[in-house]
């Protein structure tokens, strides 16, 4: 359960002629919980999207589970962009939960939950429904299925967004700040239903600010700042004993 | 003559004897037929043009470009007169081309219907640009490809932007029609209207039927029109999102449930 299953290795990305990553090296196990937290501006966001290629990289090389994700490697070493079809596949074996929910506001929350298995792999509806059903369970909304997003509250909505994403039994989970658009008192919900996550053994990478999350399930702290990973280290030391003037000064304006 | 004398003159009894007669019900018929065929044939040809404006490709976003500079920014009356005189002094009007340049009623609904196309092309690109970004994100994210994205995220929700002003084309296609009479051989209303007055004069008489007509016609769709925009024009709430459900089961065929 302790091979990687993200290797990201020297990820450069540009917009134009910003570089907003600037050599990304990471690496996360099976099972491990990592946050990757970090000023505004500083990549996080963009580099959680090259990792499951919703972002092309312009240099590096990124695996997942093993594999290229978005790219395959030509006999010359190059790595060459995949088809629609391809990246789509691999996709489906990565989770993400984004900051604005992002569910289908023409589906109920139920077929929200299910259309993505039934499209993507082809599972049988009945199948879908009855694993919907028993995720929305697991979120804590199970009288929410006939609903319409719009219905919800942010953080319901976070936690359908959340289902929806495992019902694709992904291998890892991807979060993007997905407490940063709530009310406050909303927050908790969903953290909860991240640690339970956790809890399971799913792989996660969160980017967010939540130092009481990171400090509680976290197996380990990052900090990016303009485009590179300034440090890295379990969350205890992290937190009280940050090595790097850049990583103190960024935990004194949230701590 | 002065306004007061043709209201005085107005022959009433000519007026009520053509007004519902089958002279003008088959050119009105005729103008629901021309206006349903065009500006559906327009909203069908927009969807591809739509998506090759937003592509990124130049191979494709050009051609669309120029189609839509041309057909926007020239006299419909032009095109219509192009598409029926043009093509046949243009290819020496071979027989093959004859449907549209021997048939003035199948030109004029070509030509109003690749008019129409241009125009739904920035109705439909509007409506799809409108769905927020994140829900392509999120499709993508969840394993789809992108036309899965496009068909069962994108689109559907971008119906609901696109419906209501594609309506109000409709009503615009349904006047438009009387444009049709340059060519001198199509008997819609307005045609038909001319035919009788420059039999007997009673222009005014004449004409006020063909009005009425057109009244008869635009009130009805603008009926229509307002109960779907009662549907689609409010925010996105739940009951908006339910219906477009509806209608994307119904336009879209995908009727599962």
């Amino acid at each position: 359960m302790n091979a990687p299953v993200i290797k990201a290795e020297d990820v450069h990305k540009r917009f134009h002629s910003l570089e907003v990553l600037k050599g990304i090296n990471l690496t996360v196990d099976g099972g491990e919980v990592v946050v990757i937290m970090g000023p505004s501006g500083s990549g996080k966001s963009t580099f959680l999207r090259c990792l499951n290629h919703l972002e092309k990289i312009n240099s590096g090389r990124i695996e997942i589970n093993g594999h290229f994700i978005g790219y395959r490697q030509a006999p010359d070493g190059r790595l060459i962009e995949e088809s629609d079809r391809k990246v789509a596949r691999q996709r489906a074996e990565i989770g993400m939960v984004f900051q604005r929910f992002n569910l289908f506001p023409h589906m109920t929350v139920i077929e929200n939950v299910m259309l993505p298995p039934v499209l993507v792999k082809g599972t049988s509806r009945s199948v879908a429904r009855q694993r919907a059903l028993d995720l929305l369970e697991q979120v804590g909304l199970p009288e929410k299925a006939d609903v319409y997003p719009a219905k919800l509250s942010g953080g319901q909505q976070q936690r359908v967004a959340i289902a929806r994403a495992l019902a694709m039994d992904p291998k890892v989970m991807l979060f993007d700040e997905p407490t940063s658009a709530l009310d406050p008192e909303l927050v908790g919900e969903v953290l909860d239903t991240m640690k339970a996550l956790a809890k399971t053994g799913m792989t996660m990478v969160c980017v967010t600010h939540e130092v009481g999350f990171a400090r509680e399930v976290a197996d380990r702290a990052v900090l990016m700042d303009d485009g590179v990973v300034v440090e890295e280290g379990a969350p205890e030391a992290f937190f009280t004993a940050p090595q790097h003037s850049r990583t103190k000064q960024f935990l004194s304006k949230i701590l | 003559m002065t306004p007061l004398a043709v209201f005085l003159d107005f022959d009433s009894t000519f007026f009520f004897q053509i007004l519902f007669s089958t002279a003008f019900i088959w050119p009105a018929l005729l103008v629901i037929e021309i206006t349903l065929v065009a500006q559906t044939a327009g909203i069908i040809l927009g969807f591809p043009l739509a998506l090759g404006r937003m592509s990124r490709n130049p191979l494709f976003k050009l051609p669309v470009d120029f189609y839509l500079w041309i057909f926007r920014g020239t006299p419909l009356v032009l095109q219509i007169l192009f598409i029926y005189d043009g093509t046949a002094e243009l290819f020496n009007n071979p027989p093959i081309l004859y449907p549209i340049t021997r048939n003035a009623v199948v030109a004029g609904t070509l030509a109003l219907a690749l008019n129409e196309a241009a125009y739904m092309t920035e109705i439909i690109r509007a409506g799809l640009q409108a769905v927020d970004p994140g829900q392509i994100d999120a499709a993508k994210a969840l394993g789809m490809t992108r036309l899965q994205a496009m068909r069962h995220i994108v689109i559907p929700q971008a119906l609901r932007i696109i419906v209501p002003p594609t309506f109000n084309e409709y009503i615009n296609m349904s006047k438009n029609t009387s444009l049709l009479v340059i060519m001198g051989g199509v008997a819609e209303l307005l045609f038909t209207a001319q035919a009788f007055y420059s039999a007997n004069y009673r222009v005014f008489e004449a004409l006020a039927v063909a009005a009425i007509w057109y009244l008869l016609i635009t009130s009805f769709l603008t009926q229509i029109q307002s109960s779907i925009e009662k549907r689609f024009g409010e925010r996105q709430d739940v009951a908006a999102a339910a219906r477009t459900g509806f209608l994307r089961r119904l336009m879209l065929g995908g009727g599962r449930r």
